[in-house]
This record gives C-alpha cells, sequence and structure tokens, in this order.
C-alpha cells in the first residue's frame, strides 16, 4: 500500500492527466452523431496508435546485442507503425466520402 | 521535446473534437495524424534518457517504421468500403500486440536488472512491475480479441460457444490475476511472463468468440478503448504525457462510445462482456417458434410499379446492401424515382451494417446526399405517411419481435418500424435469419412481400423496370 501511495506522489501529474483526459475523452465524444461513429471510432484507433512511441523508445534503449529484445521491439515498431498509418489512411478513406458527398 | 509532446496532444483533442462534426472531421483526422507524426519524429530526434543519452539502434527504428508505413497504406488503401469495419478491427490489434510486446521486453529488462543486481530492492520496483504485468493482460487480450472479431467479420471464423462458457471465461480471467499477481511478487522468473501472455491470448479469443456478429461493433469498440488504456499505460511506464494523453483520451471516448453503441442495441454493456448473448442455439429455436405462417412473393415489375406511382418511398439499408455492394445501384434507384416526383428518403438505423454508421458512409459513397437520410427516430416519424417502404437487406433492425416478444434476444432494441408504412417491400436473399440468428416475423405480415435475390442485381432490374413503367 505505502509503495503505491509513494507511487501516486511521485507520479501526481500523470494522475491529474489522466483525470483531466477522461473528462475530455467523455466530453469531446458527448455529442457525435451516430452518423460518425464509425470514422470516430477509426480515428480513435489510428490515435491510440501511439503505443508506438513506445515501441520507439524500447527500441532505442535496447542494447544492440540484445538480439531478443530487438527482434521484439522491431516487431512491436512495425506493428505500431501499421496501427498509426493504417488507422489513419482508413479514417481518411471515409471520411473522404462525407466530403465529395458535400460538394453535390 | 516537451513542447511536441504538448503539441502533439493537444492535436489528439482537437481532431477527435472536429471528427465529431461531419464539416470538420476529414480536418480533424489530418490534425491528428500531424500531431502523431510530429511526436513520433519527436521521440526519434529527442529522446534522452534519465543520462542524457540518445536512443540508438535508428536502422532498426526506421527499417520497421518505414515497412510498416508501407504495409499500413497499401492494405488501407486496398480495403473495399465495405470490409472497413474488419480494417479498423485489425489494425487495432495490431496496436494491442504493439502495447504487448513493449511490456514483454521492458518485463525481460527489469527481471534481468533485478537478478543481477541484488542491491536493488524488488518492492521498489512493485509498482513498475505492475504496470508492465498490466500493459502486456490488456494488450494481449486486446489484440486476440481483436484477431478474432476481424475474422468474424470476414467469415473465416464462425460462431463458437458452448455450455458453461461464461464461467470458464470468468475462471480464466481469475487466474490471468493470480497469474499477474504471482509476477508481481516475484518478478525475477522472465519465463513466467510469456505464459501469461499465452492466458491473456487465450482469455481474448475466449471472450471474442461466443459472442454474436451483431455485436461486434460494440466489441471493437471496447477492445479499441482497451488498446486506448494499454497505450496509457505504457504513458506510465516511460513517464511520457503524449502516449498517457493519447491513450486515456481514446479510453475514455472508446468506452463512452461502447456504451452510447450499447444502448442503441438496449444491452447492458455486461451482457455482453460475458459473452452470454452468442447468438446461440437457443436464441434460433426460440424465434423458430414464435415465427410462422405463409409469406407473399412479388415479381420485379409490379414492386417496381408500386414504387414508380408511390408518393413516398423509404429505403431501409443494411448489411445485405453493403455485402451487394449495392449502394450505387440504390442511388439510381433513388433518382429514378425522383426524377417521377417520389420523396426518397433512407433510413438509418443505429446499428444496421456492422458498425455504428457503416450504412451512412456506404452511401455516402455513392453520392447519397446528406439531408436524404433520416435517422431512426425521424424515420419513425415519417414512416406514418409512407407509401412503400423498401428493405434492402437489413433484417434484426426492422424485426417486430424486439417489440413484441419478451423471450426474443433483441427485445427491448428500438427498431426502425416498417409496418407504418402502407406497403413493406423487403429484398433478401434468402429466408435465413438475420446476424442475430432470430427469425423475423415481419417477413410473414400481410402487409409484406418478399423479393428475392442479390441486392445489387434486384436493384439494377428495379432501375430498368421503373424506367419502363
Amino acid at each position: 500500500m505505502s509503495e503505491f501511495l509513494t507511487f501516486v506522489s511521485t507520479h501526481q501529474q500523470m494522475f491529474y492527466i489522466v483525470i483531466l483526459m477522461i473528462f475530455v475523452g467523455v466530453e469531446v465524444i458527448g455529442r457525435v452523431p451516430s452518423v460518425l461513429h464509425t470514422p470516430l471510432m477509426s480515428g480513435a484507433n489510428a490515435i491510440h496508435g501511439v503505443v508506438i512511441i513506445g515501441a520507439i523508445i524500447v527500441m532505442g534503449k535496447a542494447e544492440p546485442g540484445n538480439t531478443v529484445a530487438l527482434i521484439l521491439g522491431f516487431i512491436a515498431v512495425f506493428l505500431g507503425t501499421l496501427n498509426v498509418v493504417g488507422g489513419f489512411v482508413v479514417t481518411d478513406r471515409m471520411l473522404e466520402m462525407f466530403k465529395s458527398k458535400k460538394k453535390n | 521535446m516537451t513542447i511536441i509532446y504538448i503539441l502533439a496532444s493537444v492535436s489528439f483533442i482537437f481532431g477527435l473534437k472536429m471528427l465529431s462534426h461531419p464539416a470538420s472531421a476529414r480536418k480533424g483526422n489530418l490534425i491528428a495524424a500531424a500531431g502523431m507524426t510530429l511526436a513520433i519524429f519527436g521521440t526519434i530526434f529527442l529522446y534522452r534518457n534519465e543520462a542524457g543519452e540518445k536512443l540508438h539502434n535508428y536502422g532498426w527504428i526506421f527499417s520497421g517504421i518505414i515497412l510498416g508505413s508501407i504495409v499500413g497504406t497499401l492494405v488501407a488503401k486496398k480495403v473495399k468500403m465495405t470490409a472497413m469495419p474488419e480494417m479498423v478491427s485489425m489494425f487495432n490489434g495490431m496496436g494491442g500486440a504493439c502495447a504487448a510486446l513493449i511490456s514483454m521486453i521492458e518485463y525481460g529488462h527489469y527481471s534481468h536488472l533485478l537478478e543481477t543486481d541484488t542491491l536493488l530492492a524488488v518492492s521498489d520496483y512493485r509498482m513498475t512491475i505492475l504496470i508492465i504485468v498490466l500493459g502486456l493482460i490488456i494488450g494481449s487480450v486486446s489484440f486476440a480479441g481483436s484477431m478474432i472479431a476481424w475474422g468474424k467479420l470476414n467469415g473465416t471464423v464462425g460462431d463458437f460457444s458452448f455450455k458453461g462458457q461464461s464461467i470458464i471465461n470468468i475462471l480464466f480471467l481469475i487466474a490471468i490475476l493470480c497469474m499477474g499477481a504471482y509476477i508481481i511478487s516475484n518478478p525475477t522468473h522472465p519465463f513466467m511472463i510469456y505464459v501469461l501472455f499465452a492466458l491473456a491470448l487465450l482469455y481474448g479469443i475466449m471472450f471474442t468468440m461466443p459472442i454474436g456478429g451483431a455485436d461486434m461493433p460494440v466489441v471493437i469498440s471496447l477492445l479499441n478503448s482497451f488498446t486506448g488504456v494499454a497505450a496509457a499505460i505504457g504513458g506510465f511506464l516511460y513517464d511520457n504525457k503524449v502516449m498517457l494523453t493519447g491513450g486515456i483520451l481514446v479510453g475514455a471516448a472508446g468506452t463512452l462510445l461502447t456504451v452510447l453503441m450499447c444502448k442503441a442495441m438496449n444491452r447492458s454493456l455486461l451482457n455482453v462482456l460475458i459473452g452470454s448473448f452468442g447468438g446461440g442455439n437457443s436464441a434460433v429455436s426460440n424465434g423458430n417458434s414464435s415465427a410462422g405462417g405463409t409469406i407473399k412473393e412479388i415479381s420485379l415489375s409490379d414492386a417496381a410499379t408500386v414504387m414508380a406511382y408511390a408518393n413516398k418511398v423509404i429505403i431501409v439499408p443494411g448489411y445485405g446492401l453493403a455485402v451487394a455492394q449495392a449502394q450505387h445501384v440504390c442511388h439510381e434507384l433513388e433518382k429514378q424515382l425522383e426524377e417521377r416526383g417520389v420523396e426518397v428518403k433512407y433510413a438509418i438505423h443505429p446499428v444496421a451494417g456492422r458498425m455504428p454508421g457503416h450504412m451512412n458512409v456506404l452511401l455516402a459513397e455513392a453520392d447519397v446526399s446528406y439531408d436524404k437520410l433520416a435517422e431512426m427516430d425521424e424515420a419513425n416519424e415519417e414512416l406514418k405517411n409512407t407509401d412503400v417502404a423498401l428493405i434492402l437487406g437489413a433484417n434484426d433492425v426492422v424485426n417486430p419481435a424486439a417489440k413484441t416478444d419478451p423471450s426474443s434476444p433483441i427485445y427491448g432494441m428500438p427498431i426502425i418500424d416498417v409496418e407504418q408504412a402502407k406497403t413493406v417491400i423487403v429484398n433478401k436473399r434468402s429466408m435465413k435469419p438475420g446476424y442475430a440468428g432470430i427469425e423475423n416475423e415481419l417477413f410473414f405480415r400481410p402487409k409484406t412481400s418478399m423479393l428475392f435475390g442479390d441486392a445489387k442485381k434486384v436493384l439494377q432490374e428495379l432501375v430498368t423496370e421503373i424506367k419502363n413503367v
């Protein structure tokens, strides 16, 4: 328990961010029309691709001799990029259609 | 570095915000993408660890990114509009796998550290290990679940459920938690983490396996928010604020989106989570016994005549339309009818198709104008003075059992009440039950006439017929 408390106090800022972000997330989504649910889900999907930053850090920290970490890290970076790039491109393709229709 | 992260975080929030308005949605997506690029390159070039060292292994990092970008773009560009939901699910799984892998590497790192350096007290690292374990569990469940969801939407994986599955699932969960707790208290067995990984993967599979296709959107949205949380956990691990912001943002938004979807189907989240719905056998037999009687078929020319001389036609699209890729022909039909002075509208059920908004995306692709799409409540109002309701490959969303039959698994789900219209024409490929696996009484009602066949073919023929009327 005391470990947890020290953790909380050393990471105070992080906890504030967590709490505020929960509200922001709920607030931002709250009024979305159901028309946009799929693109929104897809967009959110791309945004959580930020894990790739973790993958990059892991990768960059790994000692060049540590093959297991290197290979796993490489896969992680690859998959993370796939998530980010694929996510944004798919979202864009969906939204493209909303746009083209607007012109008519 | 900090500035870059702040910029990126703000761009995510703005991006999400703009995504929730049709007009600014595309820009919002681009802004979020730009923020992401900034964050990635900022990390690569500006990251310093505690000792002030730069990252190394640039070659590996860049080859991973380049390869990932190429594959990601190609796959995302090539995929058909109907396969979008699967795609989202798959990319989501990739993110989950990424989070799980990070945890695995970090665990190996810390457990090695603790083993070799006896001066370090295990208790100082307990919280870190806890975070790593959590990240691994959530990440792998999300990965396995997404892969199954992907397979299911693809049609490659069927529904699979057995008696007592929910109990076994709960046991699995308990086993995973115990395992996690064990690892946290004894973090020096690098091998255990793989066992936990395998367990979590299995749980992900078990968790998604029995859930019926109608629930897939909810599951994907839920897994999406899981991955968000996994990403946020990574943020804790590296004290990285942009990961934390992005992750929690998606976690919160995704959870809310999940709840919204559940509400649209009138199911509780818990119900979906335990996986008791299943679209299972009991549901089918239930439906079969309550529905019966004779169906009435209608010929193409009759259908064409009825619609051509109607004042108002409401089209209810469903998954069948998406499968047949019939959205363009559907628009064609709409134009033909409008030329004859018929008022045409589309009634969009929030969960029609396989994802909320699926139908809107599809019809938008065919240039159907925005104001022709009516949401459920609006459509139900308008149906009262509608002559013909044309149902294209939709089933569960128009099933009256949701209103009348308390034993039906979809009981209580709001539906599009097509029976208010004077005539109902249903286009389906066969009499097979819809995605929820239940019979639809609507087809046996006297007002309803059936028009069997592939949606695209039928619509094409309808268009020609209407031209000739």
